[in-house]
């Protein structure tokens, strides 16, 4: 314990230059982290954290046994599988393209097209979705242009899973096409060079080198976001979806399921259970993951 | 010397142009669908629909929005005011932190980086964290509940403190030699040093409170309060609501928001973003590079 004491006499305006933050995490992370007792009570407001009926797991075995837990686990894990392959996949293709391709405006130009989605809110896709499906919609005026019957998106559930993995992969191509781009531009020339002395030529050259030199960078990138894969995109789904039960069976994921608890059913034992289930093995998630990348490549380990 | 290009890069090549075209155009195209519907006649739009290019163009949406701007006005003043606030403060203390933490001589720095960057992999959940805020610490409606959940995140700290690191050590030696203090040299040596890691962060945390509508809809309920985007959320949502037959027992004379007022509303709101979004990207380039690459 003294040394605790010298070392804060010692460097006592670096402990005053940490402390702000110290108390801000402590207050605003790990004080709700005792909250998650609520998961195990039927919540009261007047009896707020400790005043609350105690009831064990039964918050749990209710989400289980009615197949809510299973229906927002599967899709949570389904939609992130979509927006993490098809969009590593197209964010690498981008990539490659858009380093070899000669003209430099043309590639600033397009580059910069496809990373403003990245800026824009939520609340603007959720625009979109107006503009382009409601009722008298671009896409019910080109049906009506084209003498097809309209067609009411808000009473099929079918095309929402598309839409939703659309404005995904939308948001988030840009980013990705940065990350990939940077891993290109850190291969040396000298490997392009060689082959072309040796009469390869631009696909061959892809295939040969760009693609196997970018596998480690993309199974990092894989393995960061399957990590995270019990994380939904609560904006996205929500902007998109809202609060329409009708689509709830295809698109409701752990975050929005726990937001509804909160906002719309007023169901907080219920809620915070399903958000304590998804930190919990979202933790074990990210640890695992991180062993394996550990074994993989040790310097790009998380912790 | 190149006479003519190789088949394979003409291929290639085209192959490239198109797909690349393809998807940027993707990307702009539903801005630009708002940006057309914004300025389409409202009649338009009843009679036929939204339409990518609009055959009647006008500016009646925009003149009722000028016409009584009060509370988009209130509504940007809430924003910028958040926004500036939020970055100054955020940027104070996450630099603190960080060069505090990627100081050598600073025994405790790998327990504290431990117990900020758990933050990451466990938290509690977005429900004990509302009571929390709103029970305990009484922050519904206040601005505060808008402006402190955004301005310290663990990954921020982690990125500011590896930047730091990448600043010499030899700074801080010579200067404590010289009789500085730990508080002037982080203020007069360090951040001077610091102004690209600190570009970017600030530029994360701006965009953060910019757009930031969820926090508004959990806590604020006094329209004066609301920032832009839970303002132009609450205006599409008006329609929403109207859309539905429950719409038909509202008052004959009321007038519901227009279908091209919420195309405009959702220009003006984002309009500042587009407009500087050409000259920060560079910096948000650089910092996710920056932050992809693990100190």
């Amino acid at each position: 314990m003294s040394g605790i004491f010298r070392e804060l006499r010692k460097n006592s305006v670096l402990f005053a230059m940490i402390v702000p933050t110290l108390v801000y995490f402590i207050v605003f992370a790990y004080i709700p982290m005792v909250g998650v007792y609520y998961a195990f009570t039927r919540f009261s407001y007047e009896g707020g954290l400790f005043g609350s009926e105690f009831v064990g797991f039964k918050n749990f075995e209710f989400l289980i046994n009615s197949g809510v837990l299973w229906n927002i686990t599967k899709n949570t894990i389904l939609y992130n599988l979509a927006f993490i392959l098809i969009g590593n996949v197209l964010q690498v293709t981008c990539a490659i393209f858009l380093s070899e391709v000669p003209g430099k405006w043309f590639k600033k130009t397009a580059q910069s097209a496809m990373f403003l989605p990245y800026f824009l809110s939520y609340v603007l896709v959720g625009a979109f979705v107006f503009n382009l499906f409601s009722s008298n919609g671009v896409i019910n005026t080109i049906l009506a242009q084209l003498d097809l019957p309209p067609y009411d998106f808000y009473l099929n559930t079918e095309p929402w899973k598309y839409i939703i993995v659309f404005f995904g992969i939308w948001k988030g191509l840009g980013i990705g096409v940065v990350i990939y781009l940077a891993a290109i531009m850190n291969i040396s020339d000298e490997y392009h060079e060689a082959a072309k002395i040796d009469g390869a030529n631009i696909f061959q050259r892809v295939k040969y080198i760009t693609l196997p030199l970018l596998v480690p960078t993309f199974i990092l990138l894989i393995l960061l976001a399957l990590g995270g894969i019990l994380r939904g995109q609560f904006e996205l789904f929500y902007q998109i979806v809202g609060n329409n039960g009708m689509l709830f069976e295809s698109t409701d994921i752990i975050d929005t399921y726990v937001y509804r608890s909160l906002a719309v059913n007023f169901d907080i034992g219920m809620g915070t259970a399903a958000g304590l289930y998804q930190s919990f093995f979202g933790f074990i998630l990210v640890v695992t993951v991180n062993y394996i990348i550990k074994k993989i490549r040790d310097d790009y380990s998380l912790f | 010397m190149k006479i003519k290009m190789e088949r394979a890069s003409v291929v290639f090549n085209t192959i490239g142009y198109i797909l690349i075209t393809f998807l940027a155009v993707l990307c702009l195209l539903p801005f630009l669908l708002i940006l057309t519907g914004s300025f389409t006649a409202e009649s338009e739009i009843i009679r036929d629909g939204f339409k990518i290019i609009p055959n009647e163009w006008s500016l009646e949406a925009y003149k009722a929005i000028f016409r009584s701007p009060e509370q988009i006005v209130k509504a940007y003043q809430v924003t910028i005011g958040l926004t500036l606030t939020g970055v100054v403060l955020g940027l104070f203390l996450t630099s603190m932190a960080g060069y505090v933490l990627s100081r050598k001589d600073f025994k405790y720095r790998n327990a504290i980086s431990f117990f900020i960057y758990f933050t990451m992999l466990f938290s509690g959940g977005l429900i004990p964290w509302y009571i929390l805020m709103v029970k305990y610490l009484g922050l519904k409606d206040s601005f505060l509940a808008l402006l402190l959940p955004p301005l310290l995140s663990a990954f921020n700290v982690i990125l500011m403190k590896n930047f730091m690191k990448s600043i010499p050590d030899s700074i801080t030696e010579s200067a404590k030699i010289d009789g500085a203090g730990d508080f002037a040299i982080y203020w007069k040596l360090i951040l001077p040093l610091s102004t690209p890691g600190l570009a970017t962060i600030g530029l994360f945390l701006a965009l953060g409170y910019w757009n930031d509508w969820f926090l508004a809809n959990l806590y604020i309920n006094t329209q004066d309060k609301y920032p832009l985007q839970f303002l132009l959320y609450r205006t599409l949502a008006s329609a929403a609501v109207l859309n539905t037959s429950a719409a038909a027992n509202l008052s004959p004379d009321f007038r519901p928001p227009s279908e091209t007022l919420k195309m405009a509303a959702a220009i003006i709101v984002t309009g500042p973003i587009v407009f500087l979004y050409p000259f920060v990207q560079r910096y948000f380039v650089k910092g996710l590079t920056l932050g992809a690459v693990k100190g």
